[in-house]
């Protein structure tokens, strides 16, 4: 048992949780977005003084900042007790295409190239992780939602605009991988 | 116990995006490339099951455990606020490997680096708060 929890779990494994956690937050009043946080966040730092979309109630959100600080804790435990150490086991084609750009093959969960402290200070590094979240923070509130809000729960409710939304997600996506990150490394 | 619920619905959902490799950015890459299935898999179960308990909720009219009806927000109807927002998403997420939700799963995973990536990722959501109202919708 312990050995199958420390293994990489399959896809539908997470598919089912995902779906579950989904249909749990409707039966607790609630609906599955996160990226509603940064939001939450920005208003609970004070940015409502300034910028009105900041100035709502931002404490009718803290069920959401909680899913949160329950969502660090599951890496976590992942990490300290449920992970095997392995590296995560991508395709043999995504190996070859990384390595052409300098990436080397997984050791853990991220390249070491992007996520090492001494990697994210070099000028560069730091650029990549900032303004990489912040393309992720402008533009989950430009179309209203991030995968979980979109792709999730918008796809489930068959909305269109989620849909668009997922489709705009793969045109960003397509751009990144095969134009800038040519153009990065 | 009112709190604490969620929390634990955040654990599941931490945990199982970390045993399933989703939060990592070679996964992502590996997505954008078309290169597995792994990444569609997980999307792909958990829209048809959400498909079908959103079907049965809404069918049955089902209540959430307080006794009230499970609402359905739609969402308003534009194109070009979903293919430029999204598109801006996409940019960012092929670059960290993480969307919102794994962004802090990797800190739970002690990838220190990530909170440059949020803190970016709350200045972006400031300046779309701060210039919303001259962008398109």
């Amino acid at each position: 048992m312990l050995e199958f929890i420390s293994q990489p779990w399959p896809w539908y494994t997470s598919g089912i949780v995902i779906a579950f956690v989904m249909v749990l937050l409707l039966f607790f009043g609630k609906s599955f977005g996160f990226s509603a946080n940064l939001r939450t966040i920005c208003s609970a730092c004070g940015a409502g003084k300034s910028v009105k979309f900041f100035d709502f109630d931002w404490r009718s959100q803290s069920w959401n900042l909680l899913f949160l600080v329950g969502a660090i804790i599951g890496g976590f435990i992942s990490a300290e007790f449920l992970s095997s150490g392995e590296p995560v086991q991508i395709s043999q084609a995504t190996i070859q295409d990384l390595q052409q750009l300098g990436i080397s093959a997984p050791d853990g969960m991220q390249p070491t190239e992007i996520f090492s402290l001494s990697a994210a200070f070099t000028l560069k590094g730091f650029l990549i992780l900032l303004l990489g979240g912040f393309a992720i923070g402008f533009g989950a509130r430009y179309a209203g939602g991030c995968t979980s809000g979109h792709a999730i729960s918008g796809i489930s409710n068959l909305q269109l605009p989620s849909l668009i939304a997922v489709i705009g997600f793969f045109i960003g996506g397509l751009i990144t991988t095969y134009v800038l990150l040519p153009l990065i490394f | 116990m009112k709190s604490i619920k969620f929390i634990i619905a955040g654990i599941l959902f931490g945990i199982v995006m970390s045993k399933s490799e989703a939060i990592s950015w070679y996964r992502i890459q590996e997505m954008f490339r078309f290169q597995d299935f792994h990444m569609y898999g997980i999307i792909g179960t958990a829209v048809v099951l959400g498909t079908i308990a959103t079907l049965v909720i809404k069918k049955f009219n089902l209540r959430d455990f307080q006794g009230n009806p499970i609402v359905f927000t739609p969402k308003e109807m534009s194109v070009p606020r979903y293919i430029i927002g999204g598109t801006i998403f996409g940019l960012g997420w092929a670059l960290t490997g993480a969307c919102p939700g794994p962004m802090f799963v990797n800190v739970g995973f002690s990838y220190w680096a990530i909170f440059i990536a949020i803190g970016g990722a709350l200045a972006g959501t400031y300046l779309y708060g701060a210039i919303k109202d001259k962008l398109p919708h």
